[in-house]
């Protein structure tokens, strides 16, 4: 079973929460699918058992020395690019987009692309099962190829030791790493929080789960922020038949847990946010057995 | 308070949800009650939430589209040359049974295929991406938003319009994507000075650390605000010690504050006593970093 916690808005509590999920009882194969700012690492600090490179797009460099600066490849850029820079063709390495087209146009083939190897996906061991997660090089296109690297992987952990459950915390937004990370899971969840721009932009993410036609739930986080917001948001997902898995408390122990490296569950089992996450993930987990006998 | 000619400030965190769009928002109304010449740009396209907190009439509406190609297929011979110059695989091809699709998804629009035909059997259209909004708030203050399209993959392309309408006179405050890949890379490319938002956690020091670090091979300068003062540890201000990075303002953790983000308010509005910190701040930046000095 693939969980997926993603959120729209972030800071919303999706590392918070799939960190608890990932430490209630049973092994799991936990992935940080999050590659532009993953964070579940430093919570966990699993081993290295393996480190893979992770090639991303590419970017042209042009050879002064073979360059004649006729222009040719200025007026093919559409990303903008290239332009004359003191009377020189010059090539801005953040708006190149890697097409490539620039280096196959050049009549004196002046132009070469450079591979982007800098990013990196990690497995090992944490001490409730296996981890996985992937580091994005700064700057580099946020495709959700080395998210589905970073699931692939998962998967195949998951198969070799026997796990059942893998749980995947996403990114923010709703672009191509979010649809990468949701793509064929059991189950998404959603994590929101009572404001305006939460609401906002569970709808979008809403919109997004649909169109993949996934088991959606959603958490509400720190709902007592704002109760007539979580009321509203409450109706809104009662509206499109999408279930609340649960309303958590705003809880500081949860940042206290996290300053100590521990999740909820390993820092105050007992108290309240902790049971509110054991009931949600069985609401969820208890879903997936009632859907399978449909 | 000191009004530079123009500035553009961006505001930025590597971590979701630290408070971007609370400070970019109430730094917008603060400076707009100064009678400035001012401009936000909500350059978070995958979830835009500025305009939420504001009042003003739409100006305009602007359709960011992208080329992509149409293969006709009674001329295409089926050489696979436009696949081969495709660098997206975004041109799926199977000549012995004469199969050829454009997957949209992929395509950059970079136009490579059309170069590479020889049979005349490529054209293009224009694919919807998103919008950019632009809404006038009161005099000579504006709000653009670059709003992507659900289901798109990449919000660059919206991000960069964005920011192209907001021109480059007054005072600019980009509102920045999360993370430290291209979509933030493109909103602090143009940015005189960056705004880092962050709270006081491992996680948030993580992703803070990755972003300053981007700044750096960038050449841009950096001041941070830490939000949510009070929840979590110490060793985020022993960081900006060491790295001599100015600690620009402290937020508290404050329910209030909190309570009139998520009903879409200004707390500068209610709490009034928060405006001079805001111009103070404003003022610190635009001394070293705004034109008014060159």
């Amino acid at each position: 079973m693939e969980i997926a916690i993603i959120s729209g808005k972030g800071g919303t509590g999706k590392s918070s929460i799939s960190a608890a999920f990932a430490t209630l009882s049973g092994k799991v194969v936990l992935a940080d699918c999050d590659v532009d700012a993953a964070n579940l690492f430093i919570m966990f600090n699993p081993t290295h058992e393996e480190e893979q490179v992770y090639m991303g797009g590419q970017k042209a460099v042009i050879d002064y020395s073979m360059c004649t600066n006729c222009g040719l490849c200025v007026d093919y850029c559409r990303f903008g690019a290239i332009s004359f820079l003191n009377g020189r063709v010059s090539i801005s390495e953040i708006l190149c987009d890697g097409c490539k087209l620039c280096s196959r146009i050049c009549p004196s083939e002046a132009i070469t692309m450079i591979d982007s190897d800098k990013s990196r996906m990690y497995a090992g061991t944490f001490r409730n099962g296996k981890m996985v997660y992937g580091r994005l090089a700064p700057g580099e296109e946020n495709s959700g190829k080395l998210v589905n690297m970073v699931r692939d992987k998962a998967k195949k952990m998951a198969k070799a030791e026997n796990i059942d459950t893998i749980i995947l915390d996403g990114p923010p937004g709703i672009g191509c790493p979010v649809i990468s990370t949701i793509t064929g899971v059991d189950h998404v969840v959603i994590v929101t929080e009572p404001t305006i721009s939460g609401l906002h932009d569970l709808k979008r993410t809403i919109e997004i789960t649909s169109k993949f036609n996934l088991k959606t739930w959603v958490i509400i986080n720190k709902y007592d922020l704002n109760n007539e917001m979580a009321n509203e948001i409450e109706l809104y997902c009662n509206g499109l038949g999408i279930s609340i898995a649960g309303k958590f408390t705003f809880n500081a122990q949860v940042v206290e847990a996290m300053v100590q490296c521990k999740s909820i569950m390993e820092y105050a089992p007992e108290s309240d946010f902790a049971t509110q996450i054991q009931s949600a993930y069985n609401m969820i987990a208890n879903g997936k057995i009632i859907s399978k006998r449909n | 308070m000191i009004k530079p000619s123009n500035i553009k400030i961006a505001v930025a965190s590597g971590k979701g949800g630290t408070g971007k769009t609370l400070l970019s928002t109430n730094l917008f109304y603060v400076l707009q009650q100064q009678n400035c010449n001012i401009t936000l740009v909500d350059c978070d396209a995958e979830e835009p939430n500025d305009r939420v907190f504001f009042k003003g009439t739409m100006l305009k509406s602007l359709e960011v589209t992208q080329k992509v190609p149409v293969i006709e297929e009674s001329k295409c011979t089926f050489c696979g040359k436009c696949h081969e110059y495709c660098n997206y695989n975004a041109i799926f091809i199977l000549p012995p049974v004469k199969i050829i699709k454009v997957i949209e998804d992929l395509c950059h629009g970079c136009g490579a295929c059309s170069v590479a035909c020889h049979y005349d059997a490529i054209s293009e259209k224009d694919v919807l991406l998103g919008n950019v909004n632009c809404f006038s708030i009161a005099q000579q203050s504006t709000v653009i938003e670059a709003n992507m399209k659900v289901g798109v993959y990449s919000p660059v392309s919206v991000i960069k319009e964005a920011i192209k309408e907001a021109g480059n006179s007054g005072i600019i405050i980009l509102d920045s994507p999360p993370g430290t890949s291209c979509p933030f890379i493109q909103t602090v490319a143009v940015a005189d000075y960056v705004i880092l938002v962050t709270e006081p956690t491992p996680f948030g020091l993580s992703d803070l650390r990755q972003s300053v670090e981007t700044l750096k091979t960038m050449n841009k300068t950096c001041g941070v605000i830490i939000n949510r003062a009070g929840l979590g540890d110490n060793a985020i201000y022993e960081y900006l010690k060491q790295e001599h990075i100015a600690l620009l303002m402290e937020i508290p953790f404050d329910k209030d504050i909190a309570s009139y983000y998520s009903k879409g308010e200004l707390f500068v509005k209610y709490k009034t006593e928060w405006e001079q910190p805001f111009i103070s701040m404003f003022n610190s930046i635009v001394e070293k970093y705004g034109d008014s000095n060159n």
